[in-house]
């Protein structure tokens, strides 16, 4: 659908400078689901660029108020496809500060080694389409290859590959399986050479390095004012990571570093990107050797469901477990944000419960929405061309940005 | 034996019909029409694991006029709707439609204001894919669907079956 119309104010007016509209989008291979960029061309110079969105517009936050606290969990993942557990925590998250939850240790573990494992599996699928984008098929199937293996984690603990919706309200609702943690062992101990192999086909790739070195500059102040967070502030020599800034399941207590970048190009978002795999996997191990068998449920009360054998028992638990089941359980009213260190950037929930079984309402803070506002400062004054790497480099997903 | 003795080495004996299914249904090129996260599963199945080459459908065509398969991946947005049909429309036929997931097939879990609730109110679909997002294994199964429905595909429908207990049949 990509067509080159001229607009009729640039024919008849000599003094205006002689420019064409090209649409780029919804339905093009390159920006990353159906994203629409209306670019004003000079040439091939870019003079202006307009994203038009909502072409996935879902009504997410909506229906999340017309769902159980628990079923909205459901809704999460499909926003950031990529990190669904990362979604799931910030909205767990955001509905455990209004009840006041403290979680057991095993539970936090356990959500720090899958949120770093959906990190890894993010930036992935980011590094795979991002090269794809810049003309390197066969990075693409290396990314997938690791990708897989770590689906199959998913696959494991919840029996969905990209949508596991694991996580609840006060914990997990059962414990992993047994071979979970080997298999992450097995990960961790596989993954660094693939990620060497991935360095070693583009980090001095002289087609790669061409085409990203220096394009798409945005300086740390303009990242700052656009409000842009993760790789894409970092890649411009800001240090904020909602991890350190704001440490949520005893992130703080973790030994890792936050890379930055020197000149805010597309490069060193790749950089930083493929720096931030490396210590995810530092953090992954730290807190495989912290894991000790313990629960997996907060014991705050009428969270979950009784036991099955109880169920079958005793009048209460049999009640009690059609009620949560049909109705759910009742937050206090009150309201909370709650953001992490997603994998795009700082994904914040905004919570709002009535006293009800059901949110009020629900705000997202998506990362991707706002990293595409930067995308006209990078993209403006450049070829068409860069503007591929632009988009790649900012890493969005579309699920997220429309919701 | 028969017949087979006076047909010399190398060739074959098929019909027109039978030869066109068979060359259509062995190379699909679908069209990239990732949406939402069935797109996703949807790269997963053409890449190294799932290896959808096996099932000659591997060729993603970015655009539209060069492709015979429209793989619908993913919720169908009422702004999307028009682009959706426009897509299809600028298809060459023979052409077809898998939806996949249950987004794409009936509105899945977002039965709101937003979704086209099923893809099918816009586009005539071929296959169905259930899941959320369906795995890969599921979406090759609905290619191996679709290659069946191919094969059973006739030349001129008015023509009567050719099948061996008809025999020839006056058209």
């Amino acid at each position: 659908m990509s067509t080159a119309t001229e607009t009729p104010a640039a024919t008849d007016a000599k003094s205006e400078p002689n420019t064409i509209t090209l649409n780029m989008g919804p339905q093009h291979p390159s920006t990353h689901g159906v994203l629409r960029l209306v670019m004003e061309l000079d040439g091939e110079i870019v003079v202006s660029l307009r994203p038009v969105m909502g072409y996935l517009h879902t009504g997410m936050e909506k229906i999340m108020e017309s769902k159980t606290f628990t079923k909205s969990i459901t809704v999460t993942d499909r926003m950031d496809y990529m990190s669904p557990l990362g979604n799931n925590m910030a909205y767990v998250g955001a509905v455990e500060r209004i009840l006041g939850i403290d979680m057991p240790d095993r539970a936090t573990t356990l959500r720090i080694i899958m949120l770093e494992v959906m990190r890894i599996s993010s930036h992935l699928v980011w590094l795979g389409t991002h090269a794809l984008d810049l003309g390197a098929m066969s990075v693409f199937l290396y990314c997938f290859r690791e990708r897989e293996k770590l689906l199959d984690l998913n696959d494991m603990i919840a029996g969905s590959r990209m949508t596991p919706s694991y996580f609840r309200v006060g914990g997990f609702y059962q414990d992993v399986p047994d071979t979970f943690v080997p298999a992450v062992r097995k990960f961790l101990s596989e993954f660094p050479s693939a990620l060497a192999e991935y360095q070693n086909l583009l980090t001095k790739n002289r087609i790669f390095m061409k085409r990203t070195i220096g394009v798409g500059v945005l300086t740390g102040e303009q990242a700052v004012d656009l409000g842009c967070t993760g790789a894409t502030l970092r890649g411009s020599n800001v240090n904020y990571d909602v991890r350190k800034a704001k440490p949520y399941l005893g992130y703080e207590s973790y030994d890792f570093e936050v890379p930055l970048g020197k000149n805010g190009d597309v490069y060193d978002r790749y950089l930083v990107r493929i720096e931030e795999m490396k210590q995810s996997l530092r953090i992954i191990r730290q807190a495989l050797d912290r894991l000790k068998p313990g629960p997996v449920r907060s014991s705050y009360p009428y969270l979950f469901p009784a036991k099955r054998e109880d169920v079958k028992k005793g009048m209460e638990e049999l009640i009690f477990h059609f009620k949560i089941m049909s109705e759910g359980f009742r937050v206090p009213a009150g309201d909370a944000y709650f953001s992490i260190e997603s994998p795009k950037g700082e994904l914040g929930f905004y919570v709002v419960a009535d006293g009800g079984p059901k949110p009020y309402r629900v705000h997202v803070r998506p990362p991707s929405f706002i990293h595409l506002m930067a995308l006209e400062p990078m993209a403006v004054g450049r070829l068409v061309s860069d503007t591929i790497a632009c988009i790649g480099s900012i890493d969005i997903v579309l699920g997220e940005v429309d919701r | 034996m028969g017949i087979e003795e006076f047909i010399p080495d190398g060739i074959l004996t098929t019909t027109v019909e039978k030869m066109v299914n068979w060359s259509r249904r062995s190379s699909i090129w679908p069209a990239t029409f990732g949406l939402a996260c069935c797109a996703i599963e949807m790269m997963a199945t053409s890449a190294s694991r799932y290896d959808l080459a096996r099932f000659g459908a591997e060729v993603f065509r970015a655009s539209p006029r060069q492709a015979d398969l429209m793989i619908v991946a993913g919720r169908v947005s009422k702004k999307m709707a028009p682009v959706l049909k426009r897509v299809y429309d600028q298809m060459p036929e023979p052409k077809w439609v898998i939806s996949m997931g249950a987004c794409a097939s009936c509105g899945g879990e977002f039965n709101d204001y937003a979704i086209v609730q099923g893809v099918d109110t816009i586009v005539p679909v071929d296959v169905y894919v259930p899941g959320c997002p369906p795995r890969p294994e599921a979406l090759i199964y609905g290619i191996m669907k679709l290659q069946e429905k191919i094969d059973r595909q006739r030349l001129k429908p008015t023509l009567p079956a050719a099948s061996p207990a008809e025999g020839t049949g006056a058209a």
